[in-house]
C-alpha cells in the first residue's frame, strides 16, 4: 500500500469518527437540555392541571385530551381506510399492474406534500366546504390523510410477507375470500399493521402546521368533536412565540410529547415481537 | 363484492392527492384570475394588503429564502449523513452501530417544532452573541440540517447495506483500500439509494413549516447574507393566513400550490430513479 494511499484511508477514518462524534454530541446536548429543562416543570400537577396565564402556569390537562381525541378520530378513520386499501394492493394486484402503480404512486406524492399544504386543504376541505368550522374533527381528518400513505405502505408490506401456503391453504379448504381475509391474512399480517400504526400515530401527534387552521387554537376542554381543541405540538409552538416567559412549561410539554411518542414505540416494537414469537408471519418494514 | 369494495377504499386514497391539488386550485383560483401568475413573480415586494390593484404581491424573496434554507441544510446534511451511515456499516463495532442507529431512529422521530423550540431558545441566542440578529437563515439552515440528517443517515444507511457482499469480497480481493473500496465500488453500486435519499431529505425541507418559522426572523427580504433574518415560503402561509381575507387568501393559496407543485416534482424524480435501479 502507497503513502498516499494509507494517508487517504486515514483520513476517511478521521471523517467518518469526527462527523459520528460531532452528530452524536449534538443530539446529545438537544436531548439532555429537554430532559434538564423540561423536568424541573414536569411534575404530576402539571399532567391534571388546566393552562393558567396563557399556559406559563397550570398544566396541559385539557390539551392531553383534545390531543388523544384528535389521535382517535384520526385513527378511526386512517385504520379501517388503509387496511382495506392495502389489502386491495397486496391481494387484488401485482406490483406491476397499472392501477396498483398509479395508486401507489399518488401515495407517495401525499407522502411527500408539506404538512402546511394539507392545512390549507383541511381548511378548504373539512373547515369551510363541509361546513365542521375549526373543530376536533376536522384536525382529525387532516390528520387522516396525512398519516394514511405510511400506514398503507406498512400494512401492504405486512399483507405481502405473508406467505402463499397460507392462501392456499385457505382456498383449498373453500374458505371465502372475506373468511381468508379477516381471520387469515388479517392475524399474519398484524405486525405489519402495527407498524403502520405506530407510524401514522407518531406523525400524527408530530404535526403542527396541518392542525393550525383546522382545529385550533383554543386551550380549554373541548365539549364535542365540533368543538375546537389545541394539540401537544400546537401548545408548544404557542408557548416558544407567543408567551413571553412561556419556555419553561413549552420544554415540559415537550418531554411529555416525546415521552409520548417514545412509549407507544416501545409498546409496538414489543407487542411485534411477541407476535412474531409466537410465530406470525413477517414485520414488514 | 368484497373486491369492489376494497376497489373503491383504494381508488378514495388514490383519489386523496388529486383532490388536494383541485381544492388548492379552486381556492387560489380569485388571485390567479384577478392578480394574474406573473405578478407572483414580477412585483417587487409582498405586501398583500389592499385587493389585488394596490397590494404587491411578489413571492421571489420568499422563494429564494425557502431554496437557499433548503440548499444550506442539505449542503450540511448530506455529507455528514453519509458519513454516519459510513460509520454505522464500516467503520464502527457492531454494538456501537446498533446504538447509534437506535439513537437515530428516535431522533427522526421528534416533532418538527421541538427541534424549532430548541432551535429558537438555544441556538437564536448563541447566534445572537455572535452576530446579532440571533434568528437568520443561518439558524434556518442549522435547525433544518439537523431534522433531516437522522433520515438521510438512515436510509444511507439501508442503501450501503444492500450493495450485494460480493462487490466487497471482490474489491478486497483486488487489494483496493478501504478508500477505493468505499469510494470507487460501494457508493456507486449504492448510488441510486443515496439520491433517492437526497431527494427525499430536499422534499422535507423545502415542505418543512414550523421550524423555519420559530427560528428565522420572518421578515420578507431576500437573504442578503446568512446572517440576515428571512421568510420562508411555508412560513408565510402560516403567519398570515389567521387574518388573511379574499385576495390576499387566495394568493397564500397560491403560494401553496407552487410548493405543492416544486414538490410533487422531486417525488415523480425519486419514484423514476427508484424505478431505473
Amino acid at each position: 500500500m502507497t503513502e498516499n494511499a494509507r494517508l487517504a484511508d486515514r483520513l476517511l477514518a478521521g471523517a467518518v469518527w469526527l462527523a459520528a462524534t460531532a452528530v452524536t454530541g449534538v443530539f446529545l446536548w438537544l436531548l439532555t437540555d429537554l430532559l434538564r429543562e423540561g423536568s424541573a416543570a414536569l411534575s404530576v400537577s402539571f399532567l391534571v392541571d388546566e393552562p393558567r396565564d396563557a399556559g406559563r402556569a397550570g398544566g396541559i390537562a385539557p390539551i392531553l385530551v383534545s390531543t388523544l381525541l384528535i389521535l382517535g378520530v384520526c385513527l378511526a378513520v386512517a385504520l379501517p381506510l388503509s387496511l382495506a386499501c392495502a389489502a386491495y394492493l397486496a391481494e387484488y394486484t401485482r406490483r406491476e399492474e397499472r392501477a396498483g402503480r398509479t395508486v401507489r404512486v399518488s401515495l407517495e406524492v401525499l407522502a411527500g406534500m408539506p404538512s402546511i399544504v394539507f392545512g390549507l386543504f383541511g381548511n378548504a376541505l373539512f373547515c369551510i366546504t363541509l361546513g365542521l368550522g375549526f373543530s376536533i374533527l376536522s384536525g382529525g381528518l387532516t390528520l387522516a390523510c396525512m398519516a394514511l400513505p405510511l400506514m398503507i405502505r406498512a400494512t401492504e408490506e405486512g399483507f405481502r410477507a405473508v406467505p402463499g401456503d397460507y392462501r392456499s391453504g385457505a382456498a383449498a379448504l373453500g374458505l371465502s375470500r372475506w373468511t381468508t381475509l379477516t381471520h387469515i391474512l388479517l392475524p399474519a399480517a398484524l405486525p405489519g399493521l402495527m407498524v403502520g400504526t405506530v407510524l401514522g400515530i407518531g406523525r400524527a401527534l408530530a404535526e403542527t402546521a396541518a392542525l393550525i387552521f383546522t382545529s385550533g387554537y383554543v386551550d380549554r376542554l373541548p365539549d364535542s368533536l365540533m368543538d375546537s381543541g389545541r394539540a401537544l405540538s400546537i401548545h408548544i409552538y404557542d408557548l416558544a412565540m407567543n408567551v413571553p416567559g412561556g419556555e419553561r412549561n413549552a420544554y415540559a410539554a415537550a418531554l411529555v410529547l416525546i415521552a409520548l411518542l417514545l412509549v407507544i414505540n416501545v409498546l409496538a416494537s414489543r407487542a411485534t415481537l411477541g407476535l412474531l414469537r409466537r410465530g406470525y408471519a413477517g414485520a414488514g418494514a | 363484492m368484497l373486491a369492489a369494495a376494497l376497489r373503491a377504499a383504494a381508488f378514495v386514497c388514490g383519489a386523496f392527492v388529486v383532490l388536494m391539488v383541485l381544492f388548492v386550485l379552486r381556492e387560489s383560483w380569485p388571485a390567479l384570475r384577478e392578480i394574474g401568475l406573473s405578478r407572483f413573480f414580477t412585483d417587487p415586494s409582498w405586501h398583500p394588503q389592499g385587493g389585488a390593484a394596490a397590494g404587491t404581491f411578489g413571492l421571489v424573496p420568499m422563494i429564494t429564502a425557502s431554496l437557499a434554507l433548503t440548499a444550506g441544510a442539505v449542503a450540511l446534511a448530506a455529507p455528514l449523513g453519509l458519513l454516519c451511515a459510513l460509520f454505522c456499516t464500516d467503520y464502527a463495532p457492531l454494538g456501537l452501530a446498533t446504538a447509534f442507529r437506535r439513537l437515530m431512529e428516535v431522533l427522526a422521530g421528534i416533532p418538527s417544532v421541538v427541534y424549532g423550540f430548541w432551535g429558537l431558545v438555544v441556538l437564536v441566542p448563541l447566534i445572537n452573541r455572535w452576530q446579532p440578529p440571533g434568528a437568520s437563515l443561518l439558524a434556518g439552515i442549522l435547525v433544518l440540517a439537523l431534522m433531516i440528517l437522522p433520515t438521510m443517515a438512515l436510509l444511507a444507511q439501508t442503501a450501503i447495506a444492500t450493495v450485494p457482499a460480493d462487490y466487497r469480497r471482490g474489491a478486497a480481493a483486488l487489494g483496493l483500500t478501504r478508500v477505493g473500496t468505499l469510494w470507487g465500488v460501494v457508493l456507486p453500486a449504492a448510488r441510486s439509494g443515496l439520491y433517492t435519499a437526497a431527494l427525499l431529505a430536499v422534499g422535507r425541507a423545502i415542505g418543512e413549516t414550523m421550524a423555519v418559522l420559530m427560528v428565522c426572523g420572518n421578515v420578507v427580504r431576500s437573504p442578503s447574507s446568512l446572517f440576515a433574518p428571512v421568510r420562508a415560503l411555508t412560513a408565510n402561509i402560516a403567519l398570515e393566513m389567521a387574518y388573511a381575507l379574499d385576495d390576499h387568501r387566495s394568493a397564500l393559496f397560491v403560494s401553496g400550490l407552487m410548493l405543492a407543485a416544486m414538490v410533487v416534482v422531486l417525488v415523480l424524480a425519486a419514484e423514476r430513479l427508484r424505478a431505473c435501479e
